[in-house]
């Protein structure tokens, strides 16, 4: 109950709803018969997966943008680096059972002609490793970025160049076939994840929970921090930072703080994209990608939730319609909904939902009072003579 | 760090052979006399000079507040006295000269957040108040205590929290406000807010900009009743335009002209300046 309150009904919902979805989609793929019409095709279950990684990384960015301001055009970089420390799990799973055989070395390797295994793949046979990896570069890299930019105080459009800049710089840097990581192939062709086939329908299966749980906790972290003092400091340094500083805060560190656990969300989020769509490569780095991040949190609704959640599973599942049936029409359509939603929708989707509520209920109760008002005897006079006059408006 | 404080009078002779001795002596003495007066004041600029692109802001501007002090400064548009608070406060670094909080705390060497730590609070011209948060969450903010990221994400609300924003609430008029957003509030609401919130902060020194402009005539009678409070148990330098608003505070006022001190003594002494006179109506 306290915790209820705490979160406010709408974080538990969502949450209800996707760990429901953790439990049913599975279920419905792996007992119903094919034939049935709540059953889930195979091919739809990492396609799903796929959606749920987008929105956990959307959720990742409104962190930042919604609620503390900061524009990041380069969260598609946290995401993607996360993918790659999984990929490069995947790639040591794959053991002497790569084309070339080779026990230790990844085929691309050994296509170079590289005798040994560079320093920095060492570790990742080993799950745990990875997964601490997963949390660690992404968050490592948002920290040593956030401390320089935050502290010499860097913001707005400028920030948002920067960002764009990183990973723009790491798309190139992770093309070069020297940097050791597959060059512009990428990692693909991944046999096994911690000892269970990849394509099994099993595996994405439980991929897919997985998913959905990582999300669930995301909301629920969210939700927390929003609705603790920090989250009001949050609110506060993006409507007047540095009036902040002049109460003793320091928005730096706050902006920090936000940035640096986004960038572990959204790093998580890659490493369970990976697995569920077969391939990282460089091209997850482009600018484009992380733009269109920030396009779902706008659509849905920022500093709201449950609209990036929302904007993400929109978007992406109208971009694998649109893209199936007509591939022209696709960049079309998203433009033409970033136009609509900016001129008709600036709050995005659950934004526009959540003030017409509130202005609906204003209403009501003005007019529930004047009714009242109408009908009871003239009320004591507005003001005792202690009080002041109101202030002019 | 600890000296006595030496008795400030004529220096004895001092004997030496090498002159230059003698005048480092000499200077050392003048020094330590020099500190040891400033080191009663709660604020001590001395010497301050700030300039923008060649225009002299602040001027060897020199200011003592004594503890317990309340000043007003007046001084036409351009005077310096925003910069002054800018330099106080940390967010403008002087060129030259001294700015010493407490007696021995040197302002120039920390920042805005370490400044208002220290206990120096401050309320700008223009009423800045967090707009999205409504007024509790705004007091809350601004209270006393830790200023950790950590700490405020463990925060819990606690009684004697709930009791002081009652406090501060009810001396600034907006108990009936309190769950009202910030943005909702009315012009003069809102300077009252802000005023709250350096409450809140439970400062050894404010510094008020302006703190009526756009108020009722009522609103500014209130505004300098409330600072009259403030200042009974705290010390406050207010800037301020509106002279009548300068005479019901009734305290010494400095005139600033051109970034230096023009003036400083009664509101009597000083509007009778004939250089305060000459500043305000034009030569």
């Amino acid at each position: 109950m306290i915790l209820a309150r705490f979160l406010g009904p709408r974080v538990w919902l969502l949450v209800a709803a996707l760990l429901a979805a953790a439990v049913l989609v599975p279920l419905s793929n792996l007992w119903l018969p094919a034939d049935h019409p709540l059953h889930v095709p195979s091919h739809i279950v990492p396609l799903l997966g796929k959606y749920v990684c987008y929105a956990l990384l959307a959720l990742a960015l409104d962190l930042v943008w919604g609620h503390v301001g900061i524009l990041s055009l380069g969260h598609g970089a946290f995401f993607a680096l996360g993918g790659y420390a999984m990929g490069m799990y995947l790639m040591r799973q794959i053991g002497p059972r790569g084309v070339y055989g080779n026990p230790v070395l990844p085929d691309f390797m050994v296509f170079l002609n590289w005798g040994e295994l560079p320093w920095f793949w060492h570790g990742f046979d080993q799950f745990w490793f990875a997964a601490l990896m997963v949390v660690l570069v992404p968050g490592l890299l948002a920290f040593v970025f956030g401390w320089f930019a935050f502290r010499s105080r860097v913001t707005g459009v400028y920030l948002s160049i920067i960002t764009q800049a990183l990973t723009y710089a790491l798309l190139l840097a992770f093309f070069r076939n020297d940097m050791g990581f597959g060059g512009n192939n990428g990692l693909t062709d991944f046999k096994d994840i911690l000892g269970f086939p990849i394509q099994a329908g099993t595996t994405r299966a439980a991929l897919f929970a997985a998913s959905c749980v990582a999300l669930a906790l995301g909301v629920l972290l969210v939700g927390a921090v929003t609705r603790s003092k920090l989250g009001s400091l949050m609110t506060a340094v993006r409507d007047a930072e540095s009036r902040t500083r002049f109460i003793g805060w320091r928005p730096e560190y706050v902006k920090l703080f936000a940035f640096t656990v986004s960038a572990v969300m959204a790093g998580i989020a890659g490493a369970l994209y990976v697995p569920q769509v077969g391939i990282i490569n460089p091209g997850e780095f482009a600018p484009v990608n992380s733009i269109e991040v920030v396009v779902w949190a706008a659509i849905g609704g920022r500093g709201t939730i449950l609209g990036p959640v929302v904007g993400a599973l929109l978007v992406a599942s109208s971009k694998s319609y649109f893209t199936a049936v007509a591939p022209d029409t696709w960049l079309f359509v998203l433009g033409g909904l970033f136009v609509f939603v900016t001129l008709f929708l600036p709050r995005g989707i659950i934004g526009t939902i959540d003030h017409g509520w509130t202005g609906w209920r204003e209403r009501l109760k003005a007019s529930r009072a004047a009714e009242r008002g109408a009908g009871a005897p003239p009320a004591a006079p507005p003001q005792s003579p202690g009080d002041l006059p109101s202030p002019a408006e | 760090m600890m000296q006595q404080p030496i008795e400030p009078g004529p220096a004895e002779p001092f004997v030496s052979p090498h002159p230059y001795a003698t005048q480092r002596a000499l200077e050392r003495r003048a020094k330590q006399t020099a500190d040891g007066a400033r080191r009663e004041t709660l604020l001590y600029l001395d010497g301050v000079t700030k300039s923008f692109d060649g225009f002299k802001a602040i001027n060897k501007l020199s200011l003592v507040l004594q503890k317990g002090e309340m000043r007003a400064i007046i001084g036409p548009n351009g005077a310096g006295k925003t910069t002054m608070m800018d330099i106080i406060t940390g967010k403008t670094k002087p060129d030259s000269g001294e700015v010493f909080f407490r007696g021995d705390v040197d302002l120039t060497r920390h920042d805005e957040a370490a400044i208002a730590s220290l206990g120096i609070g401050r309320k700008f011209q223009k009423p800045t108040v967090f707009e999205s948060l409504d007024v509790d969450e705004n007091l809350r903010l601004s209270l006393a205590g830790s200023r950790s990221v950590f700490s405020a994400l463990r925060h819990k609300r606690t009684v004697e929290e709930a009791a002081k924003i009652e406090a501060i609430l009810a001396t600034t008029r907006l108990t009936d406000k309190r769950h009202r957003l910030a943005a909702d509030l009315s012009h003069g609401q809102k300077q009252w807010l802000e005023i709250g919130m350096l409450l809140a902060q439970d400062p050894e020194l404010l510094l008020v900009d302006e703190p009526v402009a756009g108020m009722t005539d009522a609103e500014t009678a209130e505004t300098a009743r409330l600072l009259r409070e403030i200042a009974e148990t705290r010390s406050v330098v207010v800037v301020e335009h509106d002279m009548h608003f300068v005479r019901e505070l009734g305290v010494k006022v400095t005139c600033l002209h051109e970034g230096s001190v023009l003036s400083e003594g009664t509101l009597d002494h000083v509007s009778a300046d004939p250089r305060v006179v000459e500043v305000y109506l034009g030569r």
